[in-house]
């Protein structure tokens, strides 16, 4: 006679695991952290070639108006505003607040969703200017 | 509570400090947490920077980062930025990489980067606000 199935919890296996949306967004934190970190690089290019002159102004002018700059500089924008709001979203549960796993998974998900809104009202109004 | 006192080996002076064991207590989640806060408007700003400058011509962008306004941001937006990424790289260094020597050379190289970052955008903003 086969033993009746546990109905207790199992730990999590690896192979089989789903991921919280919580855990997702705390590995991308990082992985946007460490794409703006390196970032910088592209931000002090722009400003030491602003110091410069026009010819290196061109350079980097050039650079960042070809495909491969814009898509940068469109990732940037949502790296930044991603780690922004899930750094915000810290903060709330720095306060002790917000704990609850309905309110976990809302202020996730709001903080996936307002980046993406934010980068592309950004990029609408930046390129109806240029 | 007293009774704690016959097993804590530290002293009450340590324990004033609150400092622990690395000696600096809560300073790194503290500074990390302030500049964090800092780069929400500085963040938001800067964007509203680069869509002002966006196509337009080596003059005028010299002239919007000379604006001693623009400037005294853009300043505080790279120094508070830079301390925040040295913190949140120091981190996520110290979290994944193990080996004792390549830690500390990937520390050390942090806070190069870091302080090039942070001065290369300093002496620039500077150099065009002074109108160099």
């Amino acid at each position: 006679m086969a033993p009746k199935k546990s109905q207790r919890p199992l730990s999590p296996h690896l192979s089989i695991y789903k991921f919280p949306l919580t855990m997702m967004l705390s590995i991308i934190h990082r992985i946007t952290g460490s794409a703006l970190y390196f970032g910088t690089a592209l931000l002090v290019w722009w400003l030491v070639a602003l110091a410069m002159g026009g010819q290196a102004f061109a350079t980097v002018t050039w650079f960042m108006q070809s495909p491969i700059g814009l898509f940068i500089l469109v990732g940037y924008t949502w790296a930044m505003f991603h780690h922004m709001f899930g750094g915000i979203k810290h903060f709330i549960w720095d306060f002790g607040k917000g704990f609850e796993l309905e309110s976990v998974d809302f202020v996730a998900k709001i903080a996936v969703i307002i980046p993406v809104i934010l980068t592309i009202i950004v990029w609408a109004v930046g390129l109806s200017l240029v | 509570m007293s009774n704690n006192s016959n097993h804590d080996m530290r002293t009450p002076l340590s324990k004033v400090r609150g400092l622990g064991s690395a000696k600096d207590g809560t300073s790194h989640f503290w500074r990390q947490r302030l500049t964090g806060l800092a780069n929400i408007p500085l963040a938001l700003f800067f964007i509203y920077c680069i869509a002002s400058v966006a196509g337009k011509s080596h003059a005028d962008t010299l002239a919007f980062v000379a604006n001693p306004i623009i400037a005294i941001l853009l300043l505080l937006f790279v120094l508070s930025g830079v301390y925040h990424m040295k913190l949140g790289m120091q981190v996520i260094i110290e979290d994944y990489i193990h080996g004792e020597k390549i830690k500390i050379l990937a520390l050390i190289l942090n806070l190069f980067f870091a302080a090039f970052i942070g001065m290369a955008c300093v002496f620039s903003i500077l150099k065009i606000s002074f109108g160099g």
